[in-house]
């Protein structure tokens, strides 16, 4: 199992490594940044050091994750996906409550939410339904897993409640789905369907969201309602991109973060902080970095040596992307504030390390390609 | 199929990256600047750091306001789009409307926060401070109020500070001031404002999104204005405000030898303390409609018949004419006929037979109808008109000053288009009829008559002018008028005599003008005679010239000069080091 063989060191996928390990590298200086105390004055919180010892251990999970044949993953994808179901399930009942929203569960010292790993045991698991299920039977998705891949995790994430991973869940089961290779026939009745029951589900979706949220909504769709208020993310965030002009202001330069008008400046908001102070050249460049990784993943797909593979790197590849639009999108203010990380800069260990366990089983599966499988 | 669906996905990916990448040309190039401009606008504020206003000293050097410290509201701009004014009229007590206005002036500025209530008391001050995270951008900053340490004391001039009008704001010397900057609005505050308000201070200060002070990146400290001494005594402004109880009247007192003001009352006073931290609407209602006038300085702004102490101009013209000389005696019978009316002196059985000097000191009225009837109106206008009636003294305080009227027989000519009557000659003579003076002209003649004919400007500053004209009157004329002038205080039978002072040698005159009305039988104080003495002390070498006015205060003798006898005996008390006012009191 842990056979560590010259191929896999000759093949090993070094620009996936490279681009995640850079993302984080720039991570951690603009959580440096934004977490600095103004003025220079008083201690400069460890958020950075934090970040930074996860990044080892990350880095150190990555390299465990590559050297084990993703074949594996395939095997015990059911075993892992019943767990992701029910650390969701233990969430709602024992987990701890942060920024209104349930999504932690601590054992002994250390924190984690669960999400950040269910996402990868649903691309895991999902994929291999889709790989057993053959290539003439894809029509047939069944009643029954439907509601084990979409209905039942979307109940339990909706409940905590996490709006991002459950957005992500379903764009992931439609990217998935349709990749696998549905029949114009079903992806016809899929959107009709779709269609009629907006409306009904716009009305459920609307009353279960809690009010933090549902101002969210409305602030996204005229900030200027109250400034202060509801609109006041992504009001600063917008004056925080802006305001970095062409060049930026400056790395260590930046004011709205350290002056705290910037909220979550090192978690969901640090591509502001980023943009302020890097400007449009920098932004520009992170952008490219992000378009590197999303290319290198569908290359990886195209160049997997099996379906498993393919759909797991595709899938991967999807979830960093959604993150990556839903994200940005907020703090450009063309999309709604959700609350979302940035993958691999945003502050967060668990998020880190479960995005590079991600990143792990991409590279996988690229270093793999030539190996010969047999299922 | 599969390979096709994944390159798709490419495109995707690049297309979304090229919508983010044009909403951050949108976000950091198209609108760069704005949002530059914004975000200072959150970390920048610009305070105004009031400067200390000059203080104001008497000649003594005894002060006559302070600077103290008073506590406003403040909102930065920014801040107030969608704010609750709700809750923000009922923090602060004031109505939504007020609020609104003050949020919404057009000339507020991006970086000036707005003020909002000033003169906070210490519990508003806590209540603010608990509920400031409610309202962001709200605080609390110090602002330099005024004192008056004498209160109604010289309120007519020393005057009082008020919020900067948007007149004023439009004029360029005043637009480092902030719009409710606090700005001299009347008397001395007003007048010498330009010396005493200094330059704000001003500082560019950094805050954190909660408005906490991180910072100053730039500022310059306030710079005290200068201070001023004015030639007022407040000593002698006390014993007047004291003398005069509950009437309501003037006193101008006025060095004669250089023109300095020594004292200026006018009565009933207001108190420039309302004004001090911004005065509310309804008080100064108050003021203005109040029947006593207390906003009227009657010693510019009110005229009236100077009665008897005119005579002291009658009986110069007579003696510079030369129609009657020190000798010349006329009989009083207690009255002159004139066609079917007469002419009565005061005493009603007549004085006798009366020289120049028995006249002034007993008043006699006759002697100056006759002396008025050789001289002619004219003659006495020349005179009264030389000696500065008729006309505005030139004293600067910002308000109308009356001319008061000295008929002559063209004036009547042309104003009434009637030929003069000999009647109208003697009234004139005794200062009725159609005589009108303020009380400052009558202290200016005083003072002129008792340093020999110099007139000097009145001023409001210590220090020394020269004359601006001379009255050229033989040193005979003066001698004779200051003997007689002493004979009304020191004399046994003086209309004064009651007001003889122990600690200096007083000269004067007494008047009485008849308020219209009164020989109809109407009875009532609003009917009483209107109170005058002119005065001025020692006669030898005058020092203080005053003109006094009470208004229905009966009998110039009896009302009027035991006010003008405090006043001098208080400048010479205070003179002489003795009864002086101790310094911030």
């Amino acid at each position: 199992m842990l056979k560590i063989d010259r191929r896999l060191i000759k093949n090993f996928d070094w620009i996936t490594f490279l681009i995640v390990m850079s993302l984080a590298v720039i991570g951690i200086m603009t959580i440096y940044s934004a977490t600095r105390p103004p003025l220079g004055v008083g201690g400069h919180p460890d958020f950075y050091l934090k970040q930074v010892l996860w990044l080892l251990i990350s880095t150190a999970v990555l390299f465990v994750v590559v050297s084990i044949d993703y074949i594996w993953l395939y095997r015990i994808s059911y075993p892992l996906y019943g767990l992701g179901l029910l650390l969701l399930l233990i969430v709602i009942f024992v987990g701890r409550t942060s920024m209104g929203a349930q999504r932690w569960l601590s054992i002994g010292p250390i924190s984690f939410q669960p999400s950040e790993f269910f996402r990868i045991f649903f691309i895991i698991v999902f994929s291999s339904y889709l790989t057993n299920m053959g290539r003439n039977s894809v029509d047939k998705i069944s009643m029954k897993s439907l509601f084990m891949f979409g209905i039942l995790p979307l109940i339990l994430l909706i409940k905590q409640p996490d709006l991002g991973t459950a957005i992500l869940l379903m764009s992931l089961f439609v990217v998935l789905s349709l990749s696998k290779g549905i029949s114009k026939k079903i992806i016809t009745v899929i959107i009709i369907i779709g269609l009629i029951s907006i409306p009904f589900l716009g009305h459920i979706f609307w009353e279960g969201l809690k009010d933090y949220q549902k101002n969210r909504l409305v602030a996204f769709i005229d900030p200027d309602i109250d400034p202060a208020g509801i609109g006041y993310h992504i009001n600063q965030s917008k004056i925080s991109v802006g305001s970095g002009g062409f060049f930026g202001k400056g790395y260590l330069r930046g004011t709205q973060g350290p002056l705290r008008f910037l909220p979550e400046k090192h978690t969901d908001f640090i591509f502001s902080v980023f943009a302020e102070e890097w400007g449009f050249m920098g932004s520009i460049t992170l952008l490219g970095i992000y378009l590197m990784l999303f290319l290198r993943g569908l290359d990886t797909a195209m160049r997997a040596k099996d379906e498993f593979g393919r759909l797991t790197a595709l899938g991967i590849t999807a979830m960093f992307f959604v993150y990556f639009c839903v994200n940005i999108g907020m703090t450009l203010g063309i999309m709604p504030v959700v609350g979302v990380p940035l993958p691999f800069v945003s502050y967060g260990g668990t998020a880190l390390l479960s995005n590079f366990i991600a990143a792990g089983i991409l590279i996988n599966i690229r270093t793999r390609r030539f190996e010969l499988f047999y299922p | 199929m599969t390979v096709k669906r994944i390159q798709l996905g490419a495109y995707i990916i690049i297309g979304v990256l090229l919508v983010l990448c044009f909403r951050l040309w949108q976000l950091q190039i198209l609108n760069g600047d704005k949002y530059k401009r914004l975000s200072e606008d959150n970390r920048l504020r610009i305070l105004k750091t009031p400067a200390p206003r000059g203080i104001i000293y008497d000649r003594n050097g005894t002060p006559l306001v302070k600077n103290i410290p008073f506590f406003s509201v403040s909102i930065t701009t920014d801040n107030f789009k969608g704010i609750d004014t709700d809750s923000l009229s009922a923090l602060l007590g004031l109505s939504k409307e007020e609020i609104d206005e003050k949020l919404h002036r057009k000339d507020n500025s991006p970086f000036v926060p707005v003020k909002l209530k000033q003169g906070l008391s210490f519990e508003e001050i806590a209540r603010i401070e608990a509920r400031r995270s409610d309202f962001p951008g709200l605080f609390v900053e110090k602002d330099v109020g005024r004192e008056y340490l004498f209160g109604k004391v010289g309120a007519h001039i020393i005057g009082y500070l008020g919020k900067i009008t948007s007149s004023q704001l439009s004029n360029p010397e005043l637009r480092h001031f902030p719009p409710d900057a606090l700005i001299g609005q009347w008397g001395v505050e007003a007048l010498f404002d330009s010396q005493l308000r200094g330059i704000p201070g001003e500082r560019i200060i950094e805050v954190d999104a909660l408005g906490r002070e991180l910072r100053m990146i730039q500022g310059s400290p306030p710079v005290k204005g200068s201070d001023i001494a004015l030639s007022i005594d407040i000593n002698i402004q006390k014993a007047v405000e004291d003398a005069f109880g509950d009437k309501a009247g003037a006193l101008v007192a006025i060095k004669p030898d250089s023109g300095e003001l020594l004292a200026l009352e006018s009565l009933p006073s207001f108190d420039p303390n309302m004004f001090s931290m911004g005065i509310a609407y309804s008080d100064w209602k108050a003021l203005m409609e109040d029947k006593k006038k207390p906003m009227l300085n009657r010693a510019v702004q009110s005229q009236y018949p100077p009665g008897s102490t005119f005579k002291i101009i009658t009986a110069i013209a007579a003696l510079e004419e030369g129609i009657i000389s020190p000798d010349t005696k006329i009989n009083c019978t207690g009255g002159v006929g004139y066609g079917k009316w007469t002419f009565g002196c005061w005493k009603k059985g007549g004085h006798g037979p009366v020289d120049f000097h028995k006249a002034i000191v007993e008043s006699c009225d006759v002697y100056f109808y006759e002396a008025g009837r050789r001289l002619g109106i004219d003659k006495i206008y020349k005179y009264a008109t030389v000696l500065g009636l008729g006309k505005e003294t030139g004293i600067n305080l910002l308000i109308k000053e009356r001319r008061g009227l000295i008929p002559n027989t063209e004036w009547k000519r042309e104003k009434l288009r009637q030929q003069w009557y000999l009647g109208e000659t003697y009234n004139a003579a005794i200062g009725q009829g159609y005589v009108t003076a303020t009380p400052i002209q009558m202290a200016r003649m005083v003072a002129t008559v008792s340093n020999g004919g110099d007139m000097y400007p009145l001023s409001l500053m210590k220090g020394d002018s020269k004359p601006m004209g001379r009255v050229n009157l033989k040193p005979e004329t003066i001698h004779m008028i200051k003997e007689a002038l002493s004979g009304v205080v020191n004399e046994p039978g003086g209309t004064a005599h009651g007001s003889m002072s122990q600690l200096t040698v007083i000269g004067g005159k007494t008047g009485t003008a008849q308020v219209v009305g009164k020989k109809k039988g109407l009875a009532g104080e609003r009917f009483m005679d209107h109170a005058w003495f002119v005065a001025f002390a020692p006669v030898d070498n005058p020092e203080i010239a005053l003109s006094v006015f009470v208004e229905h205060g009966g009998h110039g003798g009896s009302s009027a000069a035991p006010i003008a006898k405090r006043a001098i005996e208080a400048y010479m008390k205070s003179k002489n080091g003795q009864e002086a006012i101790g310094k911030g009191q």
